[in-house]
C-alpha cells in the first residue's frame, strides 16, 4: 500500500512526538520505530526526519543534545519537553476526531467497515 | 572497511555544499548513515551495497537541503542569496534593475534640489516630503524584483499616495511643530510600507518578518560604508578642485551628494541582496562588540540617574536623546536577535543583552516618568504626545522582551517565543508612526 505523501507529512509531526513521549532518542532509533510501528508502510525519506526534529527543537517541543554512549558512536538526543507533550494532547485530540469522523461516514456507506479501526 | 569510509569522506563532502546544512547537521546526518551502513552489513549486505542503500535511503540532497532552509530560516536567507548568484549568471538580471532604480532616483533627487533652488533655497515642503523621493523607488525595486501581480502593485503603491495625499493636503500654520514630526516619522512608516513589497506580500508570516529586520540592520550597515566612502570620496575631490576655485567643489557636491544619498538606498538595498555572504560574518562579530558596550553604558547610566534623581536633569533635549538612544538600544536587540541561531541554548551574549533591555527599560522608566511631570506642569503638545506615545510603544516592547529573555535564559520557554514576541510587535511601530503623521496633526489643528 502506498501512503499519501501529505498524509505522511501530517502525521510525521505527532508521530516523532508520541515516540519521544516512550523516553528519549535519537534519530536512527526514532525512523526505526516509525517502521516496526506502520510495518513498514510509512515510508519515510529518512533525511526529512532532522530538519522535522531541528523545528520541533525551535519551537520548544523536545530538547536536545549531544551524547557518546558507552557503546556506540556519538549521537544527538532529542527528549520532549512540557510543551512537546501539551502539543501532543492537541494533536491527538484533533486525529481522534478526523478518524472518528471518517470512520462515521464510512460505515453509514457500508464501505471499508473495518479498516480505519486499524488506522 | 576503508572503502566505504572513503565513501562517506566523499558523501561528507558533498553533503557539505548544500548551503543550508551546517557542520552539526552533518554530523548527525554521517552518525545516521553510519548506523544505517552497520545494519545492513550486519542483514549481510557488503560493503558497497550497504553504503548505496543507506545514501539512497537518505533522500537526494537538492530536496534534503531545500528542507533544511526552509526549517533554518536564517540559512533560508542564505539560500535566497545563492537563487540571488545563480540569477546573476543570467546576464544583466540583478545589477541592471538596482542600477536603474538607483539612477532613478537619483534623477528625482537633482529635480527635487532644482525645484528647491526656484524657490528660494529651503521651502516648506522639503523636509516632510524628503523620505517620498526616495523609498517608493526602493519599494518599486522589490516589487519588481519579487514580481509582484497587479494587486501587489497597487497594495505597494497605496501606503505612499495616501502619505504623499495626507502630507501636503494637510494646511500646517506656519512653523507648525506637527509638521516637524511628520517628517520624521513619515519615513519610519514608509520604511514599514516597503516591508510589503520586500515581504513579496507575505506580510503575515512572522520568519520572512525576521527576515525583515535583518534586511533594515544589513542596509544600515552598508549605506553607512556606502557613505563612508563617498564623503572620502567627496573630501579628497574638494581638496584637488580648491586650486581651481572654492566654488567648483561647492558646485560639485550641490550636484553629487543628493543623487548620491538617494540612489545609495538602492545600491545599498541590492547589496543586502546579492552579497549577503560578506556582512553575514560580520553581523554576529557587530552585535558581539556593541551589545556589552551598551549594556555597560545603560547599566553605568541607569544606575546613576537613578541615584541623582532625575527630577531637573531631563529638559527637552535630553529627553530626544535619551529616546534617540532607546530606539538604538531596540534596534541592537532586534538585529542581534534576527542573527542568532535560534537552536543554540541560551549563553553568555543572551545575559549580556538582557542586562542591556533591562537598563533600557529602567531609562524608560525614568523618562516617561519626567514626561508626565512635564505634561502635567505644562500640559499637552504634539511634541509631547509624540514622545510620550513612542516611550509607551518601547516601554512596553522593552518590558515583554526582559519577561520573555528571562523565562528563556531559566530554560522555561523556547527562543522562538521571544523571536514572535518581536515579530508580533512590529506592526506596532508602524502603525503609531502613521498615527503620528495622520492623526496628530488634524488633533492639534495643524499647529
Amino acid at each position: 500500500m502506498h501512503i499519501n505523501k501529505d498524509l505522511v507529512a501530517a502525521s510525521a509531526t505527532p508521530l516523532v512526538l508520541a515516540i519521544l513521549a516512550e523516553g528519549e532518542s535519537y534519530g536512527y532509533a526514532i525512523l526505526k520505530r516509525v517502521r516496526q510501528l506502520s510495518g513498514s508502510e510509512l515510508e519515510w525519506t529518512d533525511g526529512m526526519l532532522y530538519p522535522l526534529l531541528h523545528r520541533l527543537s525551535r519551537l520548544g517541543y523536545v530538547t536536545t543534545e549531544w551524547r557518546t554512549p558507552p557503546e556506540g558512536r556519538r549521537r544527538r538526543y532529542y527528549a520532549i519537553t512540557e510543551d512537546g507533550r501539551t502539543a501532543l494532547a492537541e494533536q491527538q485530540r484533533q486525529w481522534a476526531t478526523v478518524t472518528r469522523a471518517l470512520g462515521d461516514v464510512w460505515r453509514d456507506s457500508g464501505r471499508l467497515p473495518m479498516a480505519l479501526g486499524e488506522a | 572497511m576503508d572503502g566505504v569510509e572513503l565513501q562517506i569522506a566523499e558523501w561528507r563532502t558533498y553533503v557539505a555544499k548544500a548551503p543550508a546544512v551546517n557542520g552539526r547537521d552533518i554530523h548527525e546526518l554521517e552518525a545516521h548513515l553510519r548506523d544505517q551502513i552497520a545494519e545492513l552489513d550486519a542483514a549481510g549486505l557488503t560493503a558497497d551495497e550497504a553504503f548505496l542503500v543507506a545514501v539512497k535511503r537518505m533522500g537526494d540532497l537538492d530536496t534534503l537541503s531545500r528542507e533544511f532552509a526552509r526549517e533554518h530560516s536564517g540559512r533560508l536567507w542564505k539560500q535566497l542569496v545563492l537563487r540571488g548568484e545563480d540569477e546573476a549568471a543570467r546576464p544583466s538580471s540583478g545589477w541592471f534593475e538596482a542600477l536603474a532604480f538607483a539612477v532613478a532616483a537619483g534623477v528625482v533627487a537633482q529635480v527635487v534640489r532644482l525645484a528647491a533652488e526656484v524657490s528660494d533655497g529651503e521651502p516648506r515642503w522639503l523636509l516632510p516630503n524628503l523620505s517620498l523621493f526616495v523609498l517608493p523607488f526602493l519599494a518599486g525595486y522589490f516589487a519588481r524584483r519579487r514580481q509582484l501581480d497587479l494587486r501587489g502593485w497597487a497594495l505597494t503603491a497605496a501606503p505612499f499616495a495616501v502619505a504623499g495625499l495626507v502630507v501636503n493636503l494637510y494646511p500646517y500654520s506656519a512653523g507648525s511643530a506637527t509638521e516637524l514630526l511628520v517628517g520624521l516619522h513619515l519615513p519610519v512608516m514608509l520604511w514599514f510600507a516597503v516591508a510589503y513589497p520586500y515581504m513579496g506580500g507575505t506580510i503575515r508570516s512572522h520568519e520572512r518578518r525576521m527576515d525583515f529586520v535583518r534586511f533594515t540592520g544589513e542596509w544600515a550597515i552598508y549605506y553607512v560604508l556606502i557613505a563612508l566612502g563617498g564623503g572620502v570620496l567627496l573630501g579628497l575631490t574638494a581638496l584637488i578642485l580648491e586650486p581651481i576655485g572654492p566654488d567648483v567643489a561647492e558646485r560639485v557636491f550641490e550636484w553629487v551628494l543628493p543623487s548620491g544619498a538617494a540612489g545609495a538606498v538602492i545600491v545599498a538595498a541590492w547589496l543586502v541582496e546579492s552579497k549577503q555572504h560578506v556582512v553575514e560574518n560580520m553581523a554576529p562579530v557587530l552585535t558581539m562588540i556593541f551589545t556589552p558596550l551598551f549594556a555597560v553604558m545603560l547599566t553605568v547610566a541607569a544606575a546613576t540617574y537613578a541615584v541623582t534623581g532625575v527630577a531637573d536633569a531631563f529638559d527637552r533635549e535630553l529627553l530626544s536623546v535619551f529616546d534617540a538612544l532607546l530606539v538604538v538600544v531596540l534596534g541592537l536587540v532586534l538585529y542581534a536577535m534576527s542573527a542568532r541561531e535560534p537552536s543554540q541554548p541560551a549563553g553568555l551574549m543572551d545575559r549580556v543583552q538582557l542586562l542591556a533591555v533591562a537598563g533600557a527599560l529602567v531609562l524608560d522608566v525614568m523618562v516617561l516618568g519626567a514626561m508626565v511631570a512635564r505634561i502635567g506642569d505644562l500640559g499637552l503638545t504634539p511634541n509631547r504626545v509624540a514622545a510620550l506615545g513612542l516611550n509607551l510603544v518601547l516601554l512596553v516592547n522593552l518590558a515583554g522582551t526582559a519577561w520573555l529573555s528571562m523565562r528563556f535564559l531559566t530554560g522555561r520557554i523556547a527562543f522562538h517565543r521571544l523571536e514572535r514576541w518581536q515579530t508580533s510587535y512590529l506592526p506596532i511601530f508602524a502603525l503609531w508612526a502613521a498615527t503620528v503623521v495622520a492623526v496628530l496633526p488634524p488633533l492639534f489643528a495643524f499647529t
